[in-house]
């Protein structure tokens, strides 16, 4: 009898033992793989910054994955100020303000146009506003391609083709389906008794949206400025079917820089500009990722 | 006067935003669709003319070689990004004490624009420079990796690119379905003795069927849309081998001036969007309650 | 044009849909000055969109309110001269508990003095002068609860509405805010419409009750009518918990006496006498009713209420005591009849017992239409 039971007690204590070791295994195995997808993201960021840092001759006779041996700003001056997009040879510089220029009107009306009408769509529907809502959200899910000749054409009436004024109009536009579904999607969770208590209060539509509903909304308004930030900032097709040479903005110069075929191939140049062209909405993805993530989510799944 | 203006102030306020989605979206879209029937070229001319452009593309050969490659990439695309995005959700939800900085590693490249992305894809995947003389450093001197200037193979690099910057995106997506399934259930599970991947299979995984959905729609949106990576990593090159019906139609509109074919062939593109995200739409925005 | 009503509120047939949905079916109430009526019904009854119609924050579809004796056809709800109470308290999130309370009187451009007056005297009142400069976040339920009345009381208007105001409050806090708002009802004299569905709150705080269903008013009476003289079996079963006893029965009539019968598992029939006329019922006859009884007029011979009920022998199914009485569950007519005794009565599930049956205060319904016919 008691020899079963010490039996019985050391195998209980080896199994624990097993189970512990197994499960430090698996955590082990978790880890690692963990770290190997870490390291494939990274890879290219790692590349291009260490490409950028390393001289012409370096990159053709080195390799890929080593690090630059002397480290080399010079292709970084070229990308900012001195690189070919074309025939122009000032670098990305100009092109970096266009799209400064550019964003900051854009993002600016077209979050303030999602805000009312989110306001109106969430708290002050009347009939048939759910069906203006599916109509304005369709216009985020098209292929922009079935727009741009006629986009081109409205433009030139306007006077506004090749003009920044029209891309700001353009990214407006397009721009007000997913800041109109951001902040409808915010405002529809809050209570409809807000809204009936303050016209009870006395106050009217603007009085309560700028009284009420614009002091609940920072979390919102910071979620889609930086969406629309770098949804305009990363846009390429818009920029390249509507701009023209001194308009351009970053992406579009970007690109004629690493696909100019003049002269000696640059790699590090290239790494340097793309990562200056990367670096506006890399910086507010460090500084705000939380923000930045929820509008990816909210852009795809209904609140 | 007042009392008027309140109790139209909603309409009002939605008006301009509205009208303009009404001319720039839906307008749009109805003179590009009906200039697809008509022989533009140079210019857009507004006689109708019957479905020559359809046939035309029909013809294409450069055509067939886009819908093919949306087809490949599309296919691949989504479900490498679906693949990876998914375990790295699932790893990423046992209690991983790193996991805030590992998520933000994970989903960067989606901060980063298309062309960035293509660029440095560009590089890595050079045949002489990249990759391969990688693999030579390392000793294997027969390795060949020249899939960009492949014809056959090019349209995978796209693909390579695609899935790095996208799949990170997923992941977030699936972690959000993963917190929030019902906890009560993993516990009742859980006390019943069922292991953990058996929980992942039966209980978590099939509860996230509306997160598959939102994956699929966002994924095979870029997919169709994807025209900046195309540009940035292959210029639609070799010759027009990794062509996609994005990048088809900007060349008709831009560099052939062939305004018909530019027409038709985004027509096609919305069509395509549109059996995609009308339902899923419909679904969504149905009243759920009462 | 002389207005000869004396009501703050009267409502005339009105009517309300949504589409084709009828949600509001001819309603006529009127409540006099200082009036507290309370408007309960089980949910979807459409209280809440009276409600609604009456503080102007929904359009009604005919027929007309009058508040203080002038239409409110086409006012805003800001001219209505009313205050409103909401379920969810709806107090402005990033306003402190001040900003809260003079909001209203902001938007109407009542001196700054004058504000500050009133705020101090409503916050006096309500026990809330500590919390001005707090966040609504920072309160606990029951301050909010506070808070939202007081922004009513600031207004001082002609008629307060209240919405299910505390149905968010845990069981507890719940009862205490009950007696807190009778208690300022009493003080201000405040004429008051209450929603609910919670009929121990239309019972303990109403002057007057107006029980709704689908639409329709059931019956409008003071909680004593509506707790004693119940207009149909819906309002019978609605209101009293543990809700009236259903009993299908027998009424039989000859010359002057009548009896009930109750048939009964066993397969005997228990046979009470009951002392009032039913109607439809005439001189001699016999019909098929349902009546209506109390748990409390059903108890056990050695209470002192039982002492005019009629003794039956009855078996027992389920005690349960609820400390300051024992319930116990006996089956008759095919239904399970709950019966109120003393908390010390010697009864075990299972066992037989005497019962008394009280029929004085008893209702009897028209099985079909449901009707009160005695």
């Amino acid at each position: 009898m008691t020899d079963i039971s010490v039996n019985s007690v050391s195998s209980e204590k080896n199994a624990a033992r097993i189970r512990l070791a197994q499960r430090i295994a698996l955590r082990f195995g978790l880890y690692a793989m963990l770290l190997v997808f870490a390291l494939y993201y990274l890879m290219p960021l790692f590349v291009m910054l260490t490409t950028s840092l390393k001289s012409l001759d370096e990159i053709r006779t080195g390799s890929l994955l080593s690090l630059p041996r002397d480290i080399d700003f010079t292709s970084w001056a070229t990308a900012w100020s001195g690189a070919c997009t074309g025939i122009q040879c000032d670098g990305l510089q100009p092109f970096f303000w266009n799209s400064v220029l550019l964003s900051v009107p854009a993002v600016f009306l077209s979050t303030l146009l999602g805000a009312v009408n989110g306001y109106v769509l969430a708290q002050w529907r009347f009939k048939g506003s759910n069906i203006l809502f599916a109509l304005m959200l369709f216009g985020c899910f098209i292929p922009f391609q079935v727009v741009i000749l006629p986009m081109a054409i409205v433009l030139g009436k306007l006077q506004l083709a090749g003009t920044i004024g029209g891309l700001v109009l353009v990214h407006v536009v397009y721009g007000i389906g997913f800041t109109t579904l951001f902040f409808r999607n915010f405002y529809v969770t809050v209570p409809q008794e807000l809204v009936k208590a303050a016209k009870v209060d006395g106050a009217g539509f603007f009085r309560i949206f700028y009284s009420i509903f614009l002091p609940i909304s920072p979390p919102i308004i910071v979620v889609t400025v930086i969406w629309q930030f770098t949804q305009i900032w990363n846009d390429f097709l818009f920029g390249v079917s509507f701009s023209q040479a001194g308009t351009q903005p970053i992406t579009v110069a970007l690109n004629n820089i690493v696909n100019s075929t003049t002269g000696v191939k640059e790699y590090n140049v290239d790494m340097a500009a793309a990562i200056i062209a990367a670096l506006p909405t890399l910086i507010v993805y460090v500084v705000a990722g939380k923000y930045f993530i929820r509008g990816l989510t909210a852009g795809s799944v209904k609140g | 006067m007042t009392e008027w203006l309140e109790k139209h102030a909603p309409k009002m306020v939605l008006a301009p935003s509205f009208i303009a989605i009404l001319v720039f979206v839906y307008g749009f879209i109805g003179w590009t669709a009906y200039v697809s029937f008509t022989r533009s070229k140079l210019l857009p001319k507004y006689d109708l003319k019957g479905t020559i452009q359809y046939e035309r593309l029909a013809d294409s050969p450069r055509f067939e070689v886009a819908l093919t490659n949306l087809a490949i990439f599309g296919v691949l695309f989504i479900l490498f990004a679906t693949i990876i995005g998914l375990t790295l959700a699932i790893l990423l939800d046992q209690k991983i004490r790193t996991e805030g900085p590992l998520r933000t590693i994970y989903l960067y490249p989606m901060a980063l624009s298309f062309i960035v992305t293509g660029t440095a894809w560009k590089w890595i995947l050079n045949p002489g420079l990249g990759i391969e003389s990688v693999m030579h450093d390392l000793g294997w001197t027969d390795f060949a990796f020249n899939w960009l200037v492949d014809p056959n193979l090019a349209i995978y690099t796209v693909v390579i690119a695609g899935v790095w910057q996208s799949s990170g995106f997923v992941m977030a997506l699936f972690l959000a379905g993963l917190r929030s399934v019902d906890n009560e259930v993993i516990r009742a599970a859980m006390v019943d003795g069922v292991s953990t991947p058996r929980i992942y299979m039966s209980i978590i995984i099939p509860s996230m069927a509306p997160i598959f959905l939102s994956a699929f729609i966002v994924l095979s949106h870029l997919a169709i849309k994807s025209f900046d990576l195309v540009i940035a990593l292959t210029g639609g090159g070799p010759g027009y081998a990794t062509d996609m019906p994005a990048t088809f139609m900007y060349a008709m509109a831009f560099s052939r001036g062939d305004i018909g074919q530019a027409a038709s062939s985004a027509t096609v593109m919305m069509v395509i969007v549109t059996a995609i995200i009308v339902p899923y739409l419909y679904s969504e925005l149905r009243p759920r309650h009462d | 044009m002389t207005e000869t009503t004396q009501s703050i509120l009267s409502i005339e047939n009105l009517d309300k849909s949504f589409g084709a949905v009828k949600i509001l079916k001819d309603i006529n109430v009127s409540i006099e000055p200082g009036e507290f009526l309370v408007l309960v019904g089980p949910s979807g009854c459409g209280k809440s969109t009276l409600l609604n119609c009456i503080a102007g924050l929904e359009e009604s579809t005919a027929g007309d309110i009058n508040i203080g004796g002038r239409s409110m056809i086409g006012v805003a709800p800001k001219d209505r001269d009313i205050a409103m109470v909401f379920q969810s308290y709806a107090l402005y999130p990033t306003m402190t508990v001040g900003k809260n309370i003079t909001f209203g009187m902001k938007v109407r451009g009542t001196p700054e003095a004058e504000q500050q007056a009133k705020l101090n005297e409503v916050a006096t009142l309500l026990q809330i002068d500590h919390l001005l400069d707090r966040k609504p976040s920072q309160l606990s339920g029951g301050q909010r609860q506070r808070v939202a009345m007081g922004r009513a009381l600031v207004r001082d208007p002609q008629l307060f509405l209240f919405d299910e105001p505390l149905s968010n409050l845990d069981a507890k806090l719940r009862v205490e805010m009950r007696t807190e708002i009778k208690r300022l009802h009493q003080t201000l004299g405040a004429s008051i419409v209450y929603v609910t569905h919670d009929q121990i709150e239309a019972m303990t705080l109403a002057t007057k009750i107006v029980v709704m269903k689908d639409g329709v008013i059931q019956q409008v009476g003071t909680p004593n009518e509506i707790y004693n003289h119940p207009a149909n079996m819906f309002v019978a079963d609605f209101m009293g918990s543990p809700s009236m006893n259903l009993i299908p029965a027998q009424a039989t009539s000859s010359g002057n006496s009548t009896q009930i019968s109750i048939a009964r598992a066993a397969g005997d029939e228990l046979v009470l006498n009951f002392d009032r006329e039913i109607s439809g019922l005439n001189g001699s006859g016999s019909k098929e009713v349902i009546l209506g009884l109390r748990p409390e007029n059903i108890t056990d011979p050695l209470s002192i209420v039982a002492q005019s009920g009629q003794l039956a022998d009855c078996q027992i199914d389920v005690v349960e005591p609820a400390g300051s009485d024992t319930f116990v569950v006996t089956s008759l007519g095919g239904k399970q009849v709950t019966a109120r005794l003393r908390a010390d009565a010697e009864v075990m599930a299972g066992q037989s017992a005497s019962l008394a049956f009280d029929l004085t205060k008893a209702s009897v319904f028209e099985p079909d239409s449901g009707a009160r016919i005695a």
